[in-house]
């Protein structure tokens, strides 16, 4: 049971008339890892969370979550999974204190209310009609909401979307710690440095479709190379250099004293370097890495920038 | 919060303790909406007391208020169970509110029932404030308390349908302006402070079929009256009950 995935889709296909949102989309979330699913607006990411949700039939594929099926055995799984909406979801004469009270009461055993307001800033405006909360707070009562009956999975879709960093921060501590009691968490966003830094696991979608998935160093490492580069003495012997580097790595000097090596650039690599400038007396200066980020991954996969803009024709 | 807090236990709450706080919940928005409460209970008490107090509409034999109290109540029930119930329900559609509790452990069912309780609790509080308001006037009614009841559960029923068809497939802002609108004519031309008999015959005999009217004429003919039961009227509410109540299960869309 423990290592069984706590999503499973295959296959899925979902579409809104002519428009097919989801096209054949395999997705496997494991057990007690925060899940992103990273995508630009319009890939279809909303639409799969819904369905595993319950919220969409699938017109073609398996959705399970938990194990179970989520439209058919909904009753059953409700209890046992936290939904965060993208937006809306209260009543807009509730207070922000009383909802999440109200929400806490259709569970069996919910956590503290007043430490969950506490513990998400919600203190200052627990007395303030929904609708004339501050769109941040709006979110924060929806993440609240999410998990206030103590769920063992919870489908966050874009938790920081209009948020200011502190309160980004906030989230992603909140996050972590669900994650560290064991709570299973599958979020969406279109921030990739929100991917990177808070994913065990990431999944990038594009077109409806998942079009590379793992954690977030294998997808920097599989793309195309990182660089290293650094100063130093005009003219080192780059021969020398290759032999000591890993197979598959690029040395050259592509203007006097200026040095770039392309390849998987690790700590290992990092140590054979300075160690074979140690060797040739040569004092390395300006010694730095770029590594790819998921930006860049994406940007490869898609020939798309996150934003959706088209870099291609 | 401390490491452990969120480990999970998940578990809905009992059927009957959610159905209860949904319920709460429901009356609450309900009873500390402004707009709704303008409907629900000042304009039927202004109607009362205005159309008792001044001879404005000839309102046949005996005293006005005699005539205008069961009137009022079939407005109040109009009030809350279709005109009130389709707004609050076709915003809470349009902000999400029925998707997210649709992700709750709350069944849909207890959550038309706990807006059925709401509804209900609301009549009862107008009821007794309307019925207080008419005694005062020198309200002096007849007939049978259970035909009364029976009127006014199978108008809520009939209300509630239609309220609902209009929430669940309407955008919100078109379901705001057609219930008052329906709302406004139902008040005119429903018998509720004009007697139907002030209509052209023809006129009349469609009228009478609204559920408005049949409610109105219906808690007439027993409090005014002191018929048995106005089977009549009775049968023309279940059939828009059957109706209402068929077709919003049919065609409501939850988002």
């Amino acid at each position: 049971m423990e290592n069984e995935p706590v999503v499973q889709v295959s296959g899925l296909v979902k579409r809104y008339g002519a428009k097919t949102a989801v096209n054949g989309l395999d997705l496997v979330v494991a057990t007690g890892a925060v899940t992103a699913v990273l995508g630009p607006n319009g890939a279809g990411k909303t639409t799969t969370i819904e369905t595993c949700e319950g919220y969409r039939r699938p017109d073609a594929g398996t959705v399970r979550v938990l194990g179970l099926d989520p439209v058919a055995d909904a009753e059953r799984l409700r209890p046992r999974v936290g939904v965060m909406l993208q937006s809306g979801g209260v009543y807009s004469g509730a207070r922000a204190e009383e909802m999440l009270r109200h929400m806490a009461k259709l569970h069996a055993h919910p956590l503290d209310v007043d430490a969950l307001i506490e513990r998400l800033g919600l203190g200052d405006c627990g007395r303030t009609t929904y609708r004339r909360l501050s769109g941040g707070q709006q979110q924060r009562l929806s993440l609240a909401m999410a998990v206030v009956g103590r769920p063992e999975l919870v489908f966050l879709d874009e938790p920081t979307a209009g948020l200011d960093p502190q309160a980004r921060r906030s989230t992603w501590d909140l996050v972590r710690e669900l994650r560290a009691d064991g709570v299973s968490v599958v979020l969406t966003t279109h921030f990739m440095d929100e991917a990177e830094t808070l994913a065990d696991d990431v999944a990038i979608i594009d077109a409806g479709r998942v079009i590379a998935q793992g954690s977030p160093e294998q997808l920097c490492r599989g793309g195309a190379e990182n660089t290293l580069r650094f100063t130093g003495r005009p003219g080192l012997d780059l021969g020398s250099l290759l032999k000591a580097l890993p197979d598959g790595c690029g040395a050259a000097e592509p203007l006097p004293g200026t040095y770039r090596i392309t390849g998987s650039i690790d700590p290992q690599l990092l140590a054979t370097v300075t160690s074979w400038c140690a060797q040739h007396g040569v004092m390395p200066d300006g010694i730095s890495v770029e590594r790819h980020t998921l930006e860049d991954v994406f940007l490869e996969l898609t020939g798309k920038e996150l934003t959706g803009k088209e870099l291609r024709a | 919060m401390s490491a452990g807090t969120y480990t999970p236990r998940p578990g809905a709450a009992p059927l009957p303790r959610m159905i209860a706080a949904q319920t709460a919940l429901e009356t609450r928005m309900l009873l500390r909406n402004g707009e709704q409460l303008l409907l629900t209970v000042i304009i039927p008490t202004l109607l009362l007391v205005l159309f008792s107090a001044v001879d404005i509409v000839d309102t046949g034999a005996g005293a006005s208020v005699d005539f205008l109290a069961p009137g009022v109540l079939a407005l109040a029930v109009m009030s809350t169970a279709f005109t009130g119930q389709a707004i609050a329900t076709g915003f809470e559609r349009r902000y999400g509110v029925l998707k997210r509790l649709g992700a709750s452990p709350l069944p849909r069912w207890a959550l038309m029932t706990a807006k059925t309780l709401s509804v209900l609790v609301t009549e009862v509080l107008q009821i007794v404030l309307l019925t207080a308001i008419a005694f005062a006037l020198g309200w002096s009614p007849e007939g049978n308390p259970l035909s009364v009841l029976l009127l006014l559960v199978l108008g809520t029923a009939a209300f509630s349908g239609l309220g609902l068809l209009m929430a669940g497939t309407l955008k919100a802002e078109a379901t705001l302006a057609a219930a008052n609108l329906v709302f406004l004519l139902l008040l005119v031309g429903g018998g509720v402070i004009v007697p139907l008999d002030k209509f052209p015959d023809a006129v009349q005999s469609v009228l009478g079929l609204l559920p408005v009217s049949a409610l109105s004429e219906g808690l007439r003919d027993v409090l005014q009256h002191g018929a048995s039961m106005p089977w009549a009227q009775a049968g023309i509410l279940a059939v828009w009950a059957v109706l209402g109540l068929g077709t919003a299960a049919k065609f409501f869309r939850w988002e």
